[in-house]
């Protein structure tokens, strides 16, 4: 299980690679990347902040993987998520996993995207033309982590 | 006794503060009554911010979590990463 947040740019390729590198074991790599869209709730969105709560967004993060593992046979966990501002089309997230079979690294990996949005300490602020403002929580989101509840 | 508070996001900006030392009065024990006296001591938008999120030395916590000496209280609003 490895977990990072940083500012810098991540290469998709490069640490999918790293993630099953060396382990015959591995049949299925998924993987999610969440992007910056330029338009939400309506409005055009120049630019975006995000903010963390360093130390916490790691060990929630450290928890989510580590709960994943628990309920599915999966050998790796990659979690990359940035911080700092950010441009349209930027990649904001990676979420990937590695397993025996595409079964259990979809459902991993939908998993820890799920529970990441409603669980890890961030928060996005967007710059629109009629002035910055905090993105607000959807309930979309704690409904798709809700389905997840045992 | 004393905690420290953290504010992120929306309530970091509202405060123009990100963090504070606070004094904990005999009687203040729990995430929910250190709400109460920050609302007291003008902290106005935590009563009113809607789903306001806390966490304890950085786990999720529920109004009623003991707090103790030198506890890290963190008060946010729900997370919108991803």
């Amino acid at each position: 299980m490895t977990v990072r947040v940083q500012e810098a740019d991540f290469d998709l390729g490069a640490e999918l690679a790293l993630l099953r590198a060396g382990d015959p074991r591995v049949g299925a790599l998924a993987s999610f990347v969440g992007l910056v869209r330029d338009l939400n709730d309506g409005a055009s969105v120049t630019e975006m902040t995000l903010e963390h709560y360093p130390g916490m967004t790691e060990k929630a993060l450290e928890e989510i993987a580590a709960e994943a593992k628990t309920r599915w046979d999966i050998y790796g966990a990659l979690v990359i998520h940035r911080v700092g501002p950010l441009k349209p089309c930027d990649q904001i997230v990676l979420v990937a996993v590695t397993s025996a079979h595409r079964g259990e690294a979809f459902a991993a990996c939908e998993f820890i995207m799920d529970y990441l949005k409603t669980r890890a300490p961030f928060w996005k602020r967007e710059a629109t033309p009629e002035g910055g403002r905090w993105v607000d929580a959807r309930d979309a989101d704690d409904s798709a982590a809700e389905r997840w509840q045992k | 006794m004393s905690v420290r508070v953290l504010y992120f996001a929306g309530l970091r900006e509202a405060f123009g503060c990100a963090g504070e030392s606070i004094d904990l009065p005999a009687g203040v024990s729990t995430v929910a009554a250190l709400r109460d006296l920050l609302v007291a001591q003008g902290r106005d938008k935590l009563a009113s911010a809607r789903n306001l999120r806390c966490a304890v030395n950085q786990d999720m916590a529920t109004p009623e979590v003991v707090i103790k000496d030198g506890d890290e209280v963190a008060f946010f609003p729900p997370v919108t990463g991803g």
